[in-house]
């Protein structure tokens, strides 16, 4: 019974979710502030990857910008050489300034769209399983994790600065295509804003699954007593390791679409700052939940660019107390508040719930006899 | 033959039945011997209590053996060399160990807790999917314990007496043969040490129970047999009377426990 209402309560979730998406949406944004609210989606999907991996497991991943540049770098990589085939030129625009005549090597398999988008999937969820098992295996963690993830972040942006051949620090922008849609179509940018939408709701349908299956629940027990799950039996660096490299995909795909969607990707994008700035919408919208990282993503993104429009500098500050104050008084964000007032006002109602009776002693002989 | 099967020294079911053998451990800490050459040979059927002063290297002795701190010497389990294996390996050899304080899973519900204690072996395919249901095992290990009517409440709401047949709980769904128990009854109500000791009996007859325990009445009401650590080695092994009557004991536990010294049978 419980069951049946919980299974039509989540259709109902997704039903609701996909109307807004899709049916309000487009309809009552303009052209400009969907393309912005398709940016927001792809902080959204990077969010809901880490509501899993820090909310139910317990990492505190800092550095996402990572995964959100590989991601993004192998998407954008594609989509100048698409450009430049398309033009009749042997290396794209950039390089030609730059004076590169030669397509580099490590380019070349991106002209292959399904080759781009399987590395998109594969590569970034591959470096993250290979360092989890390096790191988690070595019982690395807490703040010496989240460190290590953020020096990552920090590395990989200044290892981009410098290299020639992906654009330096301007990184690679002014994509004309997208898989042979001109992105200067307004129906073509319409549909990345789709294509963002059902991704973010399929990331939700596949985050969901993963918290409600025993994993999910496991995943709990490591986050809680990390040394007591190694007694009963598992290894807990396994059970991260998942979390760990599903929220690795996620934000490669968030990075792929963020791309195309706001027409560059560039060191700024993932170094350490960025990688920060994810978390703020999950703390802020609550962690532990499913929805409030993506709710919470989209909110602080929103209140930027709304704010930032008018008071660009007080905004920083703005953040940054609201971070504080809901890590240091609301450690389960605007969902544990939530949570918090129905839990009030079932208290209110007198006599909800009785206790439920202690069990009678059991019968001596029969119980605890293994069978 | 009685029908009901009750722990007793020496085991209850003779030779050729799950063991646990221990012979030289020696656990070094910087130079400082915690445990030093400990011999132990338990049987399955056997509820051994662990006593001994503050210091004497009880919970260092279940440390070495369920992995969490090396040690060198032997322990073997029915044949199988545990020393050197890593945690959960051991754990999955069906050693299974409680703590001094209470560490279930307190966001989880008490069925969420036993469902992961027994799923150690349990398949990807199986993990991704939702519990349906609630294994037999489970059932019956809720009713050994006594908490089926708190099976979906949060473990963090449980008393501490309950965590900790919680904990006793896990380790039967674990389907450990081996359990070792580090002071389960501290902090306990009188009556909560009564349920507690009628438990372990239960549980003890068909699995092999090491108890380490300061509580000397609760030792003299249930042990079958006992150990006497101090200083890191073994001074003297036997039952309870004969523990008792051990001048060495006595000597040891003068003075130290006071109140609750082994001497002052009532």
């Amino acid at each position: 019974m419980r069951n049946l209402l919980g299974r039509w309560q989540t259709w109902a979730g997704f039903g609701a979710a996909a109307v807004l998406l899709f049916g309000l949406a487009p309809v009552v944004l303009s052209e400009f502030r969907l393309g912005m609210f398709a940016k927001f989606l792809c902080f959204a999907i990077v969010a809901v990857g880490i509501g899993l991996a820090w909310g139910r497991g317990g990492m505190l991943v800092l550095g996402q910008g990572v995964f959100f540049g590989l991601g993004g770098y192998m998407m954008a990589m594609h989509l100048k050489i698409a450009d430049a085939q398309l033009r009749g030129d042997a290396v794209p625009d950039f390089m030609q300034i730059a004076g590169i005549r030669v397509l580099p090597g490590y380019w070349a398999p991106f002209a292959s769209p399904l080759f781009t988008l399987l590395a998109i999937l594969i590569v970034p969820t591959a470096i993250a399983a290979a360092l989890g098992f390096g790191v988690f295996k070595r019982r690395v963690k807490g703040a010496y994790f989240a460190i290590l993830s953020q020096a990552l972040a920090a590395a990989l942006a200044i290892l981009l600065v410098g290299q020639t051949s992906l654009g330096g620090s301007n990184g690679l922008n002014r994509f004309q295509t997208f898989f042979g849609f001109t992105l200067n179509d307004p129906a073509n940018r319409r549909m990345l804003y789709f294509i963002a939408a059902g991704v973010l709701l399929a990331v939700l349908a596949i985050a969901r699954q993963l918290m409600a299956s025993r994993y999910g629940e496991l995943l709990v027990a490591v986050r809680d007593g990390e040394e007591r799950v190694r007694f009963l039996g598992y290894d807990p660096a396994n059970i991260k390791v998942v979390a760990y490299s599903v929220a690795a995909l996620f934000a490669a795909i968030a990075g792929a679409l963020f791309a195309p969607i706001v027409g560059f990707i560039a060191p700024s994008q993932i170094g350490i700052l960025p990688s920060i700035a994810f978390l703020i919408g999950v703390a802020i919208g609550g962690r532990t939940t499913l929805l409030g990282p993506a709710l919470g993503a989209i909110g602080i993104a929103w209140a930027q660019t709304l704010f930032s429009e008018r008071f660009p500098s007080e905004w920083t500050y703005a953040q940054g107390l609201l971070f504080i104050i809901v890590v240091g008084f609301f450690p389960a964000g605007l969902a544990g508040l939530g949570a918090l007032f129905t839990r009030r006002r079932r208290a209110q109602r007198p006599a909800a719930a009785p206790d439920p009776v202690p069990d009678p002693e059991p019968a001596p002989e029969t119980a605890g006899a293994r069978l | 033959m009685s029908t009901e099967l009750r722990p007793v020294a020496g085991g209850n079911v003779g030779m050729g039945t799950e063991y646990l053998e221990v012979r030289g451990l020696t656990v070094e800490f910087d130079g400082f011997k915690a445990v030093d050459g400990v011999d132990l040979t338990l049987f399955q059927g056997d509820l051994r209590f662990l006593i001994g002063p503050n210091g004497a290297g009880k919970t260092t002795v279940i440390d070495a053996i369920t992995g969490l701190v090396p040690g060198t010497g032997s322990v073997s389990k029915s044949g199988v060399e545990l020393l050197g294996k890593k945690v959960h390996r051991i754990a999955r050899l069906g050693v299974g160990r409680t703590f001094q304080t209470a560490s279930v899973f307190e966001k989880l519900t008490v069925l969420q807790n036993l469902d992961i204690a027994a799923g150690a072996d349990r398949s990807w395919r199986t993990l991704l999917r939702r519990r349906a249901g609630v294994l037999p095992a489970i059932d019956e290990a809720l009713t050994t314990i006594g908490l089926t009517a708190l099976a979906d409440r949060p473990a963090g709401v449980l008393a501490h007496g309950q965590k900790q047949w919680l904990e006793i709980g896990m380790l039967l769904v674990q389907n450990a043969d081996v359990l070792l128990l580090d002071e389960p009854v501290a902090g306990m109500s009188a009556e909560e040490r009564e349920e507690t000791g009628n438990l372990l009996r239960r549980i003890g007859a068909e699995r092999t129970v090491v108890v380490v325990e300061h509580d000397m009445d609760f030792m003299r009401a249930f042990a079958t047999s006992v150990t006497v650590l101090a200083r890191g080695q073994v001074i003297a092994e036997g039952t309870v009377a004969e523990v008792q009557a051990n001048p060495k004991v006595q000597e040891v536990y003068l003075g130290t426990a006071a109140a609750s010294g082994i001497e002052d049978t009532p």
